[in-house]
């Protein structure tokens, strides 16, 4: 594996007295894929927004791209620009439509020109099939639609990571599939990635690693074939005989 | 005649309802003569009997039409809605004989019996309101004090300032950007100086005149307009600075906010203008109104703040990751996604804000300064016209009636025009 572009070491959180995160050490390299999974309240999702800061861990460091995560804000801000994340609830901004959503950020953080940025989203959001959309506005749209465009607005910022937090836990059914397809075109096209989901199909077809939370802690990690094939810990095996 | 009534068959609900509407249509005839046209129908009749039988019969006549549903469209409405039970039909009747009763009474104290002609309080004659009085008073009620010749500089200065807040609409797109900058900055000190230079006057060969003569409504919608412009802003920081991760600016805030919202505003305007300039160095001059201004400034801020927290606190917290996500700083999360959505939300508790402000206008009358209630209560006092308050502030409170409805259908306008889906 080349230089890692996410470091992770010893990072421990706590939420009061309660400690989410304990002793976490991961290596991300660049274009790696990697899917999170684990029982809820395992600290997967709390993991994933450390990497962008959305939570603060209060011990170890978290390296992302050569920037370590710390009070600086600056430091903050630039991280977030280069990591993209989509959320399980869309959190698309309603009173912006599609198009304004995915060229608000482009503009004003990375003070790129409006045309330009406009052409950017209405590529991203080709990509994601969804450009007709593109001047309706959030609240218009299927959910599998939103989804999409989350994360064509994430796209619209150029990252090197893209973080998922469950995608597709708040979708219905046949809403999955097309945004699990627009994942796997992204995964295709070498983004690094990493994906906290319940979905062990678009683990198998995309994942280099999957790892297995519980408690706070990585329990196991083991490239995907060897995961499903031959889970080590006693408690992995139990989730993925009650998820497959 | 009581076997059909109480035969319930389906050929008789017509029968019902005919007798229903009748009885009903009599009670309220015999309501409308008696207090119209002084014709007492159940003359006849002991006293107690004759004042509660418009009751019975209606009463009666609610009941039969309530009894079945009858197909026809505005009288199952009426049953659906102001007649679902005895109760209701009672409490309706009683509300329609209220408002038939108290109806030509007032009609005639305000226009048949009323006054307007003529020029000094002999003119009113008759029994009922004297207006002319309103009318004699009307230029002092607008322009308070202020010298009747130079009444055109008031007029000028509001016809200016209005426009200039329309132009803010027709601005060009490229320069639509600048919209808040010109609406929270450059409007407010233009209107000052317009204001300032006309009203004021002292320059440009226009006679000073100072503000203990202003008055009126006009003085009412300076205080109201300045107090607006600028306790919107200093809200919207006061409730993000509550909303700090910053300890110091959280506490100043939250300082702040409760201790305007603990103080009465008549307190605040004493203060201002008789502690205040203790504070201030001898040789400098801050004029009352101007420290009336600051005074109701302040106090409404802390109001302000309150409502626009609320609508900070509706917004889920997935906005502000999602903001934060795509590198968005502090001030560009809030500009672009928080406070866009956040203000649309608090824009009636906004609106209930500034209609309480525009409200208390009057208080300025403590310090010396006469808006329209103010210069009401200067008329009432004034030995040739004593006796007609009432005139007075029922002029007022059409007034400011009017300015407070048109101020709440606006925000109505605006939740409208800016509604988004969730």
């Amino acid at each position: 594996m080349s230089e890692p572009i996410i470091k992770i070491e010893n990072v421990n959180k706590w939420f009061g007295d309660f400690q989410v995160l304990k002793d976490i050490n991961l290596d991300v390299g660049a274009k790696q894929k990697i899917v999170v999974c684990g029982p809820s309240g395992s600290g997967k999702s709390t993991l994933i927004r450390c990497i962008n800061r959305l939570e603060e861990h209060q011990k170890g460091t978290i390296i992302v791209d050569g920037t370590e995560l710390s009070e600086n804000t600056k430091n903050i801000e630039q991280v977030r620009a280069e990591v993209g994340m989509v959320f399980q609830q869309f959190n698309l901004f309603p009173h912006l439509s599609i198009l304004d959503n995915c060229t608000l950020a482009p503009i004003w953080v990375k003070k790129m020109p409006k045309k330009e940025a406009e052409e950017l989203a209405m590529k991203q959001l080709t990509q994601v099939q969804i450009s007709d959309q593109a001047n309706k506005f959030p609240g218009q749209l299927s959910g599998g639609q939103q989804q999409r465009c989350a994360i064509a607005r994430a796209l619209c910022m150029q990252p090197k990571i893209m973080l998922f937090d469950e995608p597709t836990s708040a979708l219905d059914p046949e809403m999955i599939k097309e945004v699990l397809d627009a994942m796997v075109n992204l995964a295709k096209g070498g983004m690094t990635m990493i994906v906290v989901t319940h979905e062990m199909g678009f683990a198998k077809e995309v994942a280099d690693e999957v790892i297995f939370m519980d408690e706070g802690m990585i329990i196991e990690k083991a490239e995907t074939k060897e995961f499903f094939a031959n889970p080590k810990s006693d408690r992995t095996k139990l989730f993925l005989s009650q998820i497959l | 005649m009581i076997n059909t009534l109480t035969d319930k068959k389906t050929s008789n609900y017509y029968y019902y309802l005919l007798a229903g509407l009748f009885l009903f249509s009599i009670s309220i005839l015999d309501v409308v003569l008696y207090s119209f046209f002084k014709i007492n129908l159940t003359n006849f009749l002991p006293d107690i009997l004759s004042l509660f039988l418009p009751l019975i019969i209606g009463f009666v006549g609610l009941h039969l039409i309530r009894i079945e549903y009858s197909g026809i469209k505005s009288i199952d409405l009426i049953n659906k809605n102001i007649n679902t039970n005895n109760f209701n039909a009672f409490l309706t009747l009683l509300i329609i004989f209220a408002i038939v009763k108290a109806t030509p009474p007032s009609l005639s104290w305000m226009i048949f019996d009323a006054n307007i002609s003529g020029d000094s309080k002999e003119a009113c004659t008759g029994t009922g309101a004297c207006w002319t009085y309103v009318k004699v008073w009307f230029r002092r009620f607008m322009y308070g004090m202020y010298p009747n010749d130079l009444h055109w500089r008031i007029n000028t200065a509001f016809i200016l300032v209005i426009g200039l807040g329309f132009f803010g609409f027709f601005l060009k797109d490229n320069l639509k950007k600048y919209l808040a900058l010109y609406y929270v900055i450059i409007y407010p000190i233009i209107a000052f100086l317009v204001i300032y230079y006309l009203i004021s006057g002292g320059s440009f060969g226009l006679v000073w005149v100072e503000t203990g003569a202003w008055g009126g409504l006009s003085l009412t919608f300076i205080v109201s307009f300045f107090c607006l412009i600028f306790c919107f802003p200093l809200g919207m920081i006061l409730a993000l600075g509550r909303r700090s991760n910053l300890p110091m600016i959280r506490y100043i805030s939250v300082g702040y906010i409760e201790f305007w919202r603990g103080v009465p505003l008549i307190t605040v305007l004493f203060m201002s203008s008789v502690m205040f300039p203790m504070f201030l160095p001898e040789d400098f001059f801050m004029d009352k109104l101007v420290r009336v201004i600051i005074a109701i400034t302040l106090f409404e801020g802390a109001y302000c703040a309150e409502a626009i927290r609320g609508g900070l606190q509706s917004l889920p917290r997935g906005q502000y990751d999602a903001a934060k996500s795509l590198g968005m700083g502090y001030w560009k999360m809030h500009i672009f996604v928080i406070l866009p959505q956040a203000l649309k939300l608090v824009i009636p508790g906004i609106c209930n804000t500034f209609l309480a402000l525009v409200k208390d206008t009057p208080l300025i009358f403590v310090v010396g300064l006469a808006e329209i209630a103010g210069m009401l209560a200067l008329a009432k006092t004034n030995p040739k016209w004593l006796g007609f308050a009432m005139e007075g502030y029922i002029f007022a409170a059409i007034i400011f009636w009017i300015i407070c409805y048109a101020m709440s259908k606006y925000s109505y306008n605006l939740e409208n025009k800016y509604k988004t889906e969730r």
